[in-house]
C-alpha cells in the first residue's frame, strides 16, 4: 500500500460562531508533517473541537485558511475524514454496509466495494462481525466499525474528536494502540483532539496544548517515544509528567 | 416462538368466537321481538345464506375492487404529498413553524365535510371521493414522517457529508431508510382512517363500491346483503392492516 500522508498547514486561523459572538480561537498557526500523529490537548471550550471541524471542512473559518499539501480545505472531502466521540453508525445497516457507505456515495461498483470493505474490516479485526447488525456490537466494536468506515475511503488525514472517551479503559487502550499502528502502517496523518494526557502520550508524535479564551496554541511538545508504548514505562511516565506540568502551567496562567 | 404463535391464534379465535356469539345473540333478539323481526336478516344465518348469491353474481368482488382502487389512488396521492410535506416539516424549522397551526387545523376537519366542495371543484364524483380519501390519509403520513425525522441523529448527516454524500445520497441512503418505520406506521394509520372514510363517502352520487352496496342494501331492506358487505369491509380492512404491520416489521431497524 502506498504511503499517503500529507503536509497540513493551519495559517492564522480564527473562528467565531456568530458575527458578534465571542471569538472561539484567534490566529492559530499549526503545521503537521506527512504521516505524523498530532494530538491537540485542551480544556473544554478552548476551541479544539471547532478547529478539528474546520480541518474536516465541516465548518468554515472566520479568517485564515487550512491547506493540505497544496489544496485549501473549503468543504468536506473523503480525503480528510473525521471520527467522532460516538460512532454514529447507521443502525439499519450491517457492519459491511456501514463500512462501504462512503464508497457507495462515490458510485463504486458492488464488486469493488465488497473487495475494499473486506480488506478494511480485516484491518480493524472485525471479520467475524461483517454481516452482523451494528446494534449487536459492543461500544468498542462499534468504534472499530466507525474507524473502518473512515479508513475505507483511503483518507490522507484522519481527524479524531475524542473518539475513545466513551469506552471502558481496556477497550480504549486497545483502540489507542491499534489506531496508531494502522495510521503508521498506512502512512496517513492523524489529528487527535483529546482531554486525556495519557492518550496524547500513548498515541501522538507531537502534542500541542490549546488554552485561553479565545483559544491559542500555548505549547508544543515532541513525544519522542518508541512505537511500542506502555503506560508504565519510565520514558512514557517522564513525557507524561512533562506534558502534565506544562498543561498545569498553561492552565494556571489562563486562570 | 411457536408457543407464542399458538397462544396468539388461540386468543384471536376465542375473541372472534365471542364476537360471533354476540352477533348471533343480537340476531336472535331481533328475531324474537315482533317489533324488530323485520331486521332479523342481520343475524348470522341469513347473512351466511346471502353469501353465495352476492359472490356468485360478482357483486362483492366488483364493489371491493372499485372501493379498493379508489382507496389505492387516494392513498398514493396522500403518500406522494404527505411524505415530502413531512420531510419539509422535519427538516425546515421555518416551514414547521409556518405550517404547524394550519395543518393542525386542517387535520381536525372531518374529511367528509369537504365533500360538497370536492363535488363542486372536481369533474366527477369518483374524483371527489378520491380527494376525500387523500384528505383523510395525508395528515397521519405527514405528521408521522415529521416525527420520524425529528428522531434522526444529526451527526448522521455530518458523517454522510464527510464521506462525500450528495443531497440525493442523503435522502436515499440516510433519510428514507431511517424514517421508513415511522412513515409506514403513518401509512398504516392513514389506511385505517381512509378505509373508514370510504364507506360514507360512497353513499352519495355514485353507483359502485362497498359504500354504495351498503346504501343500496339498506334502501332495498336487504339486511342480509348489508351484513355480508360489513363483513367483507372488516375482513379487507383486517388483511390490509396485517400487510402494513408486516411491512413495518420488515423495515423496522429499532433493536429487538
Amino acid at each position: 500500500m502506498t504511503k499517503r500522508g500529507v503536509h497540513i498547514a493551519v495559517n492564522n486561523l480564527s473562528h467565531r460562531y456568530a458575527a458578534r459572538g465571542p471569538v472561539t480561537f484567534d490566529q492559530v498557526n499549526l503545521v503537521s508533517l506527512p504521516g505524523e500523529v498530532l494530538a491537540i490537548i485542551g480544556r473544554s471550550g478552548c476551541g479544539k473541537s471547532t478547529l478539528l471541524h474546520i480541518m474536516a471542512g465541516l465548518l468554515p473559518p472566520t479568517a485564515g485558511e487550512i491547506t493540505i499539501d497544496d489544496s485549501q480545505v473549503k468543504e468536506p472531502s473523503p480525503k480528510w475524514v473525521m471520527m467522532f466521540q460516538a460512532p454514529h453508525l447507521f443502525p439499519w445497516m450491517k457492519v459491511s454496509q456501514n463500512v462501504g457507505i462512503g464508497l457507495k456515495f462515490a458510485n463504486w461498483s458492488e464488486d469493488r466495494i465488497k473487495e475494499r470493505v473486506e480488506k478494511t474490516i480485516k484491518l480493524v479485526d472485525l471479520e467475524e462481525h461483517a454481516e452482523s447488525n451494528v446494534q449487536d456490537l459492543s461500544g468498542g466494536q462499534q468504534q472499530r466499525v466507525a474507524l473502518a468506515r473512515s479508513l475505507v475511503m483511503e483518507p490522507e488525514m484522519l481527524l479524531l474528536d475524542e473518539p475513545f472517551s466513551a469506552l471502558d479503559a481496556f477497550t480504549r487502550a486497545a483502540l489507542q494502540k491499534d489506531v496508531r499502528l494502522i495510521a503508521k502502517d498506512l502512512g496517513i496523518n492523524l489529528v487527535i483532539v483529546t482531554h486525556s494526557i495519557d492518550e496524547a502520550v500513548l498515541m501522538a508524535d507531537r502534542a500541542v496544548i490549546m488554552a485561553g479564551s479565545p483559544g491559542q496554541i500555548e505549547e508544543e511538545i515532541v513525544v519522542s517515544l518508541p512505537e511500542e508504548r506502555n503506560a508504565q514505562d519510565p520514558e512514557v511516565q517522564k513525557i507524561r509528567g512533562h506534558l502534565m506540568e506544562t498543561f498545569r502551567r498553561v492552565s494556571t496562567v489562563e486562570n | 416462538m411457536f408457543g407464542a404463535i399458538i397462544a396468539r391464534a388461540f386468543y384471536s379465535l376465542v375473541g372472534l368466537s365471542i364476537l360471533f356469539g354476540l352477533w348471533w345473540y343480537g340476531g336472535w333478539l331481533l328475531e324474537s321481538n315482533p317489533a324488530t323481526m323485520g331486521f332479523a336478516d342481520f343475524g348470522p344465518g341469513p347473512t351466511y345464506d346471502a353469501i353465495p348469491y352476492l359472490f356468485g353474481e360478482g357483486i362483492i368482488q366488483e364493489a371491493s375492487i372499485t372501493s379498493g382502487s379508489r382507496l389505492g389512488i387516494g392513498l398514493l396521492l396522500a403518500i406522494v404529498t404527505g411524505i415530502p410535506i413531512g420531510i419539509l416539516m422535519g427538516r425546515s424549522k421555518v416551514f414547521k413553524k409556518l405550517s404547524n397551526t394550519p395543518f393542525q387545523f386542517l387535520r381536525m376537519v372531518s374529511p367528509l365535510s369537504w365533500e360538497p366542495i370536492a363535488v363542486i371543484a372536481l369533474p366527477t364524483w369518483n374524483q371527489a371521493i378520491i380527494f376525500l380519501i387523500s384528505m383523510a390519509a395525508v395528515w397521519p403520513i405527514a405528521f408521522a414522517t415529521a416525527a420520524g425525522l425529528a428522531k434522526l441523529d444529526p451527526a448522521w448527516f455530518k458523517v454522510a457529508r464527510n464521506l462525500g454524500a450528495t443531497w440525493l445520497d442523503v435522502l436515499k441512503e440516510i433519510i428514507l431508510p431511517a424514517i421508513a418505520f415511522d412513515v409506514l406506521t403513518g401509512i398504516r394509520l392513514a389506511l385505517g382512517v381512509a378505509w373508514i372514510v370510504i364507506v360514507p363517502a360512497e353513499f352519495l352520487g355514485i353507483t359502485s363500491g362497498l359504500g354504495y352496496t351498503i346504501q343500496d342494501s339498506r334502501e332495498n331492506l336487504d339486511y342480509a346483503s348489508l351484513a355480508v358487505t360489513i363483513l367483507v369491509i372488516g375482513v379487507i380492512g383486517f388483511l390490509m392492516d396485517g400487510i402494513c404491520l408486516a411491512a413495518i416489521k420488515r423495515f423496522s431497524w429499532h433493536h429487538k
